[in-house]
């Protein structure tokens, strides 16, 4: 236990397990901010869309549901990999979790391309926000496209992060910081990840399918 | 936990205050408790610059139609005094300043849970403020502290989205050390420290926690959409597309009104320290007073539409909002009760912390009814939007929050500084504080009840006398303010040495040095019976 | 307790009680003032004797009070519960009498805009800053802002209500004397918000007479006549007065219908649906016609906008016109 790659107890713990508790509870507390954070933007659109529901409709028409499905699909099968690769390390499999995070990371960016192509798809319909907008369009279907890029950028800029740490993660992985023992910030950034793919899994009916019923 | 033992004699280590003391190294500290002294700096510092802004703001207001300032400028006082006031001194005044010295060693542990965070949490506040204080130096804002729209995001002509960026920074402060004390008190804890052996100060802490977690990210979503509406032109609150700038109210009194609750629990906690200390008695009514804290906390999350009985919201939401406010009165009067009744067959002193104490009971239960006024449907359409309503808030959070910092800082000022502070120059800025309050505030209420709306640089003629009073009220009460901060100063320094225990009080922050070495502790304490636990009288 | 009443009589009779809810209102902030002054005098008696009967040293008995603490708890926290709840439906009864708008007053219109109330009457006249009323007659006061949120205040009254934005929003009173009161905007609106004040001028039945036969009367007569202007100047007629009725539902006796849209939503015309539906289109796809009326917001100000408003309620009995 005294080698270099050994992370060290901070004086207010008695022992590891103690400091993973607390790790625990705080990951679970600042995912209950991320809940109220999103909570606001998700508030805005269910009041908007009970009031305007035609106009919600037809803006959810103008999503395009397969690349919204396959973006479903593909971070769902991220939060997968994740899970396996805190269960590898969990039994001290260095490099079964450097792949498991890599596997993570490609769908991630994959998930952002395709959502880049969605964007870019929006933008050639003349449905941005900031840029003149169709005329022939219903006014509010201005608030359901804001509401799409402002709920959806939110989200995407909550996934760079996540490749941000999971960049971090390798790192301390090739160094040999992350072992059965301590493996810690494997297992909060898994609850991160699945967070981020429980926001997802919000977006993806609210924005492409309740409005087309 | 009997106050009688002696706390070991600390002749080996040295205090948190020894050791390095190099700028690097406070700057790059872990120690709860250096971060506290951070916090104490920082916050002073912005207490002055609001405080410079009410008073240009009183001095216009001395004359009904003075020109001291501009409009425009006036207008960007007032907003500058709210949110300085509001976000960079009462809700990180007593948590990150009290509660990060004093929360650790009230549970017996050695640290907060993360410290890293904590010192992070830190930066993150100096640097939201400087943003904030950029906005400001630039041109500032005048929007109010409310930021309404759709005034906000579309017509004002200030800095908006830089403000907005420096308070939305400083939110995350608040998350990250109400995250931090809430594992804190859950993870921490001394054997034998269960909960309901806890002191109602670290009930406070972690209750007003709670409300910081949950409340501020809505702060910061309902910032961002504003900002982002004022940047992109296209918004959720702008009635020219259908948007609802009553949604934007709405969003941000939910995080705002839990907000008091963040700026008035960690007061009462700080009362029922210091009244039990110096009536030497056990807190009347613990249980009720710990579920009184949870159930403010709790309430305050449902009563935001009070602040909006005549913003066109609809009358249902406006009765149900009522009845809920006047739910979530009922247990802050229960706590009056309880402390006076605490007293009741005490032993009492009359030093500087209870009497600030004394000016918070009397000044939270005056401001606390004036909100039962304002609770009140068919007279808040009266008083809403009114100088009423300045006068109600001003005497809850300084009448009540300033006043119960006041009192926490001199109460634990030997444990901090290890020294005493002189008392006969404390107690005399504790009263004229208190006279001062009054003189500047009590006025107020008339003169909303006379109709004189806020955020008006000029008025009718007769308001004046109301005015004039209060304008010199105010100049009392900065003469009360200045004293602390001079006489606190030099006692730092220069103030007689204080032992462990100056006050005798139980309480395991009283069991270790003043002031503390930087583990805290030589050895973790063990609890073995309930707080407050003096000897019978 | 008489000079209790006699001080808080004196308050209000600073304050002039100008309308019929006003001596309501005043009822009930007497309450809360007797109540609250009852627990402050009470509280601090209680608390100054405390202090000196317990202050350290001092000889009186420190034995525990043998009344068990829940008892005490338990009496204290049912009477507070109980005034409160007095008190809130108290008030809540007052305020719903001053929400619920009697049906079938006069009308003012009072339009706020950055940073002047726009008062316009139905009869066609129109002033600024100023709206004269006549004794014991209650009116409507139909309020929208053309710009940022305002708020319509009469201290006199007791009256105030948000001005919002994109919402037409009413209240009412009743002038219960003559007098000039003063009217606040009581919502922070921006530079000159502390200069945006009015007056209303309450006049005897025989004064308004004379004000009204003198008053001013703004070009083009009632609002009813310059919004038909407003009707012809946009061509409105153009899809509504089609002869085949297929391109825009026909507006004669709409104002008050019950309009069936296409996705089967029913909506009563009033006048948030006739302001949405001409300056937030195509909010409202009506059932059965298939072309989407542009927006004209930006085109019809808002001014304009009341008075075309004012032209289809008043064609809401008789059917409009066809133009040549």
């Amino acid at each position: 236990m005294n080698g270099p790659s050994t992370p060290s107890l901070p004086a207010a713990y008695g022992d590891f397990r103690q400091r993973d508790l607390a790790n625990h509870l705080g990951m679970w507390a600042f995912i209950a901010t991320e809940v109220l954070f999103f909570g606001g933007l998700f508030l805005a659109y269910v009041v908007y869309r009970i009031t305007y529901p035609a106009a919600f409709a037809a803006g959810s028409h103008t999503l395009d549901f397969w690349r919204g499905t396959i973006n479903t699909a593909v971070l769902l099968t991220s939060s997968l990999t994740m899970a396996l690769g805190d269960a590898y390390i969990k039994r001290g499999n260095r490099t079964a979790l450097r792949n498991c995070v890599i596997a993570t990371a490609s769908l991630g960016v994959l998930f952002l391309a395709i959502k880049a192509s969605e964007y870019h798809e929006m933008y050639a319909k003349h449905l941005v926000p900031g840029l003149p907008f169709d005329p022939q369009a219903p006014s509010p279907l201005q608030l359901f496209v804001f509401l799409y890029f402002a709920m959806t950028g939110l989200h995407a800029v909550h996934m760079l992060i996540g490749l941000g740490l999971m960049a971090w993660l390798l790192r301390q992985n090739r160094r040999g910081r992350l072992t059965a023992a301590h493996h810690a910030p494997v297992e909060m950034f898994g609850l991160y990840w699945h967070f981020v793919d429980c926001v997802w899994v919000f977006l993806y009916p609210l924005l492409y399918l309740i409005p087309q019923r | 936990m009997n106050p009688a033992t002696p706390a070991e004699r600390q002749d080996a280590a040295p205090s948190y205050l020894g050791g390095e003391t190099t700028v690097a190294s406070w700057l790059g500290t872990l120690d709860h408790k250096r971060i506290a002294l951070l916090y104490l700096f920082t916050i002073t510092a912005f207490f002055v610059v609001g405080a410079v802004a009410a008073a240009l703001m009183r001095w216009q207001l001395a004359v009904p139609t003075a020109d001291l300032v501009t409009s425009d400028t006036y207008n960007r006082l007032f907003t500058l005094h709210g949110v300085v006031m509001v976000w960079f001194f009462l809700i990180p005044s007593i948590p990150a300043v009290l509660g990060n010295f004093i929360l650790p060693l009230a549970i017996g542990a050695r640290d907060v849970a993360f410290p890293r965070l904590n010192l992070a949490s830190w930066y993150i506040f100096v640097a939201g403020g400087l943003v904030t204080l950029y906005a400001i130096v630039v041109g500032g804002v005048d929007t109010g502290w409310t930021f309404y729209t759709p005034y906000s995001s579309t017509y004002s002509n200030g800095h908006v989205m830089v403000m907005a960026a420096g308070i939305f920074v400083a939110g995350f402060s608040s998350i990250a050390t109400g995250l931090n004390f809430i594992v804190t008190v859950h993870k921490l804890r001394a054997p034998g420290l269960t909960w309901f052996r806890l002191p109602l100060f670290v009930w406070a802490i972690y209750a007003t926690s709670i409300i910081m977690v949950l409340a501020t990210p809505v702060l910061a979503i309902t910032l961002l959409l504003m900002g982002l509406e004022r940047v992109l032109g296209v918004g959720i609150f702008d009635p020219r597309i259908g948007g609802d700038p009553l949604l934007f109210q709405h969003l941000f009194w939910f995080y705002s009104h839990p907000a008091v609750y963040i700026m008035i629990l960690p007061g009462m906690g700080v009362v029922s320290e210091i009244i039990t200390c110096f009536s030497r008695k056990r807190i009347f009514g613990y249980p009720v007073m710990a579920v009184s804290i949870l159930s403010i906390a709790g309430l305050g999350f449902l009563v935001w539409g009070h602040h909006m009985f005549v913003s066109s919201q609809s009358v249902y939401a406006g009765v149900v909002f009522s009845f809920l406010s006047f739910m979530v009165s009922v247990p802050s009067a229960i706590k009056v009760f309880n402390w006076i009744a605490t007293m009741y067959r005490g032993s009492i002193t009359l030093s500087t912390p209870l009497l600030y104490v004394l000016g918070f009971l009397a000044l939270f239960t005056i401001g606390g009814l004036t909100g039962v006024f304002l609770a009140t449907l068919a007279v808040d359409v009266h008083l809403h939007d009114t100088y009423f309503v300045i006068a109600h808030f001003h005497y809850i959070m300084v009448g009540g929050g300033v006043m119960a910092y006041l009192g926490g800082v001199h109460y634990w000022w030997p444990k901090i500084s290890g020294r005493m502070f002189p008392e006969g120059i404390a107690a005399f800025a504790a009263v004229t504080i208190f006279v001062g309050f009054n003189l500047t505030f009590f006025p107020q209420y008339l003169l909303g009840y006379l109709g004189m709306p806020r955020r008006y640089m000029t008025y009718p003629a007769e308001f004046h006398t109301l005015n004039v009073i209060s304008t010199l009220g105010a100049l009392v009460l900065a003469v009360g303010y200045v004293l602390p901060l001079v006489y606190l100063t030099w006692s730092f320094f220069r103030g007689a040495p204080a032992g462990p225990n100056p006050w005798g009080a139980t309480g395991l922050e009283w069991q270790t040095s003043s002031p503390p070495p930087e583990e805290n502790f030589r050895e973790t304490p063990v609890v073995t019976g309930p707080p407050y636990d003096y000897p019978p009288l | 307790m008489s000079r209790f009443l006699a001080f808080s009589g004196a308050i209000s009779g600073w304050l002039p009680t100008a309308s019929s809810m006003a001596p309501r209102v005043d009822r009930v902030l007497r309450d809360l003032l007797a109540a609250g002054s009852a627990v402050v005098v009470v509280l601090t008696v209680l608390t100054l004797v405390i202090l000196v009967r317990y202050r350290r040293g001092s000889a009186a008995s420190r034995a525990p009070s043998r009344i068990a603490t829940w008892k005490i708890e338990a009496s204290w926290i049912t009477g507070t519960a109980i005034v409160f709840l007095y008190l809130f439906f108290e008030g809540a009864g007052v305020y719903v009498d001053m929400e619920r708008i009697p049906p079938g007053l006069p009308e003012i219109t009072v339009v706020g805009r950055q940073w002047m109330w726009d008062v316009r009457y139905a009869d066609g006249r129109r002033e600024f800053n100023t709206l004269h009323v006549r004794l014991n007659t209650p009116v409507r006061v139909v309020l929208s802002s053309e710009d940022v949120i305002h708020s319509f205040f009469v201290p006199a009254f007791r009256v105030k209500q948000d001005v919002v934005p994109g919402k037409i929003v009413s209240t009412w009173f009743n002038p219960t004397r003559t007098g000039t009161y003063t009217l606040f905007c009581a919502q922070y609106c921006g530079t000159a918000h502390a200069q945006m004040l009015g007056s209303v001028v309450v006049l005897s039945p025989g004064d308004y007479a004379t004000w009204a036969r003198g008053g001013l009367l703004s070009a083009g007569g009632t609002a009813e006549a310059r919004g038909h202007a407003v009707y012809r100047r946009f061509g409105c007629a153009e899809c509504h007065e089609d002869p085949q009725g297929r391109r825009a539902p026909p507006l004669g006796g709409l104002y008050g219908s019950l309009v069936t849209l296409a996705d089967g939503e029913q909506l009563r015309a009033d006048d948030q649906y006739l302001h949405d539906a001409i300056l937030l289109s195509p909010r409202y796809r009506v059932s059965g016609y298939a072309l989407t009326m542009p927006s004209y917001d930006g085109i019809i100000g808002p001014s304009d906008a009341l008075d075309l408003i004012a032209y289809l309620k008043a064609s809401a009995t008789a059917p409009l016109a066809v133009q040549p």
